[in-house]
């Protein structure tokens, strides 16, 4: 988990576990990465019905990206922006590698989380207040 | 669940968070609740729209995502900011300047960068208080004849206005409802002062802007819509507020179709009048300056006019008007006036005043500004260009009175020298050297003031007016002033006068603001004036009498600039003074 999938960000949301709601960085990441597909689909969409549509690739990758930043999802949001970035460009073939490097960040930052939540789950509540490295 | 009901301000804040991405609005939600705010979230513009529509007064502020797929989150800005008239904070994972500033100008009243921190959040309630303040305030700016009663009965009375005065009827009848649900946040605001908020819902707002419309958006006026509206509650400065906001809301929209700032600007200022002095004012940043110091007092002053929205131009008419025919009235004004186009068309500074005492004939209910506004809308952009310039000459005029010094050479008898110093001073340096060709013009100058004393009832602010104009005139055609003689020269001064009520109304309202002994004020500057002595002092006194009363009312609103107190306490030297200079 410390290859810079995440950021302090994460930590935040962490942070913002309490009593009430014990469970809640992982209900935040379940509900990223179901969202996080649909705006990857978006933008799947959109690259093959609007080419060169920079504008528009651009507006949705720029929900993905927002995305990103609220679990703190650093590497996939770095990649966003330089999908951005090609978009700025014009940059056609910048543009599709960068989504499926989005697209590969995702997936595996899934698996890091899911293993992550997994580990967190057979610790127990004191696992969750140390915090097994990220 | 964290207690929504806490005890102390911020606590309960009531905010609206929307935002197309789960993610963040669950985060957010969490967020806020932890800071013990009271939290609804929406994933969608049009639902946060309807909601503060549903729910009037449940909110305290909003919070919005910039890209919102339903709706432009500026968009939905706009509309609160009309409708609701409520706090609201962008957000956005870009921070692009020109994205920023577009929310600024939308009325954003903070743009928070994504990902959003709860430090942040926890401090949003500072939007809340600011507004109430802001709110306060704009009583004091918008009413000046009205608020002369809350300044006698002081904070107390600010507090019963903001307290008591519900504007939207349906808000009234469900007062008491409210104080009930909300009663400790009410409790606990009680420390500040607060202001109730007017809802303007959709049918309000569409009752408003029907009335304009049949005002025609010339003649415009909070008086004339809140008697056309006819909403029982609604107050006037509510209305001066919603015009305000509806002209910026307009010229907005009216910018996004101009090609150049400049140009709308202009538009706007010929096209809106009355309450558009920030127009004026952003018109006159562009000027040049030649002092950077007299600039800034200028445009000081002229922000202190947006201040004071057209309600008060109601007001002020009414003194206008007594004004223009007390001069009219007499025989000599009326055989300057034609005159004075003649003596004075060579120079284009007074030649674009000129048509100010023809409006003023013409149209004597006309408001202040918007005489300003037909002036500057007859006088091609060059000669507008002189307004701010005058403005500024007069600023330069105050400017000046830091190098008292020089001033005690000229006259040093003077015992209330703290005041005739600067007028002298400015003089010369206007005039640029002339200063004993000015001298020696004053005897005549006299001479014709005391002849025509008799008829010229006029207030502090002509009088100032005068001053102010006479140096700028100078100013313009260095050798006219100090050549003219006699009438001729009064003439011009008169004629200034008239040009002048118009833009130093400001002084007027501010001293009636301030309403600190202004009544003996008057007294003193016109015997001041009726014995014709030398226009530079009283008017740059009546400046410098605005400027301290204005600082003794309101502390802390530009005290900074002098200390006023001293000068206010040196009025009554004024005869003193006379009896020096012109003995």
């Amino acid at each position: 988990m410390k290859q810079g999938y995440l950021d302090e960000q994460f930590c935040q949301v962490e942070d913002l576990q309490d009593e009430a709601s014990p469970n809640f960085a992982e209900e935040v990441a379940t509900l990223f990465f179901k969202d996080s597909a649909r705006l990857i689909s978006n933008v799947e969409q959109a690259l093959e019905k609007y080419p060169k549509d920079f504008n528009r690739w651009d507006a949705y990758m720029q929900q993905l990206e927002g995305s990103c930043s609220s679990i703190g999802a650093s590497r996939m949001k770095s990649e966003c922006m330089s999908f951005r970035d090609y978009c700025g460009q014009g940059n056609v073939e910048g543009c599709m590698r960068s989504f499926h490097k989005v697209k590969r960040e995702h997936g595996a930052l899934r698996q890091k989380l899911e293993a992550y939540f997994q580990l967190l789950r057979q610790a127990g509540p004191a696992g969750a207040a140390t915090r097994p490295g990220m | 669940m964290v207690l929504s009901d806490a005890t102390a301000f911020p606590y309960g804040l009531r905010v609206l968070v929307v935002d197309d991405d789960p993610t963040w609005l669950k985060i957010l939600e969490k967020m806020l609740r932890k800071c013990s705010y009271e939290v609804t979230t929406c994933g969608l513009a049009s639902i946060a729209l309807q909601i503060l529509r549903e729910r009037r007064n449940k909110f305290d502020i909003v919070i919005s995502d910039v890209n919102m797929p339903d709706m432009d989150g500026f968009k939905l800005l706009e509309l609160i900011g009309l409708e609701m008239d409520l706090p609201v904070i962008m957000m956005s994972i870009d921070g692009e300047t020109s994205r920023v500033m577009k929310g600024v100008q939308h009325g954003a009243c903070d743009y928070l960068l994504k990902p959003v921190r709860m430090k942040e959040l926890r401090n949003i309630w500072q939007h809340v208080y600011r507004k109430k303040m802001h709110e306060v305030k704009e009583i004091e700016g918008n009413d000046s004849c009205d608020d002369l009663q809350i300044f006698r009965n002081g904070v107390e009375g600010f507090n019963e206005r903001g307290l008591f005065m519900r504007a939207d009827s349906d808000t009234m009848r469900k007062r008491k409802d409210m104080d009930k649900d909300h009663a400790d946040q009410d409790s606990s605001d009680g420390a500040t002062v607060k202001k109730a908020r007017v809802v303007w819902s959709v049918d309000l707002h569409q009752k408003f802007v029907n009335a304009v419309n049949q005002i025609g958006f010339d003649k415009v006026g909070p008086k004339k819509i809140l008697d056309l509206m006819n909403v029982p509650g609604l107050t006037r400065e509510n209305v001066a507020s919603h015009l305000q906001k509806y002209r910026l809301y307009l010229s907005r929209l009216q910018k996004q179709n101009e090609e150049r700032i400049m140009g709308a600007a202009r538009q706007d200022f010929s096209h809106k009048g009355p309450s558009d002095n920030l127009n004026l004012r952003s018109s006159f940043q562009e000027q040049p300056s030649n002092r950077s110091n007299g600039f800034q007092h200028s445009s000081q002053k002229i922000q202190a006019q947006t201040n004071i929205p057209d309600p008060h131009l109601d007001e002020t008419k009414t003194s206008v008007t007594l004004k223009v025919p007390d001069k009219n009235g007499t025989s000599v004004s009326d055989a300057i006036d034609p005159q004075n186009i003649t003596s004075a068309s060579p120079l284009s500074g007074v030649f674009s005043f000129e048509r100010m005492p023809v409006n003023q004939d013409r149209k004597l209910s006309e408001t202040m500004i918007l005489e300003c506004q037909s002036w500057s809308g007859s006088v091609p952009p060059k000669q507008f260009m002189q307004y701010p310039k005058h403005n500024h000459e007069r600023c330069d005029l105050l400017g000046d009175y830091s190098c008292l010094p020089k001033l005690d050479l000229e006259h040093p008898i003077a015992p209330g020298h703290l005041y005739a110093p600067p007028p002298v001073i400015s003089m010369s340096c206007s005039v640029e050297g002339d200063v004993r060709d000015f001298s020696d013009v004053k005897p005549d100058l006299l001479d014709c003031m005391k002849s025509l004393s008799p008829a010229l009832t006029c207030t502090v602010e002509s009088v100032s007016a005068q001053l102010s104009d006479s140096v700028v005139t100078s100013t313009n055609s260095d050798q006219k002033f100090s050549s003219v003689e006699g009438l001729s020269s009064i003439k011009d001064c008169d004629f200034d006068q008239e040009r002048n009520q118009a833009t130093l109304l400001t002084s007027e309202e501010a001293s009636i603001i301030c309403g600190t002994d202004l009544t003996c004020l008057h007294d003193d500057l016109s015997g001041y004036q009726l014995q014709g002595v030398s226009f530079g002092n009283i008017g740059l006194n009546s400046i410098d009498l605005f400027q301290c009363n204005d600082a003794m009312a309101l502390p802390g609103l530009q005290n900074n600039w002098y200390d006023d107190v001293e000068f206010s306490s040196e009025t009554m030297e004024f005869p003193l003074l006379d009896g020096g200079l012109f003995a």
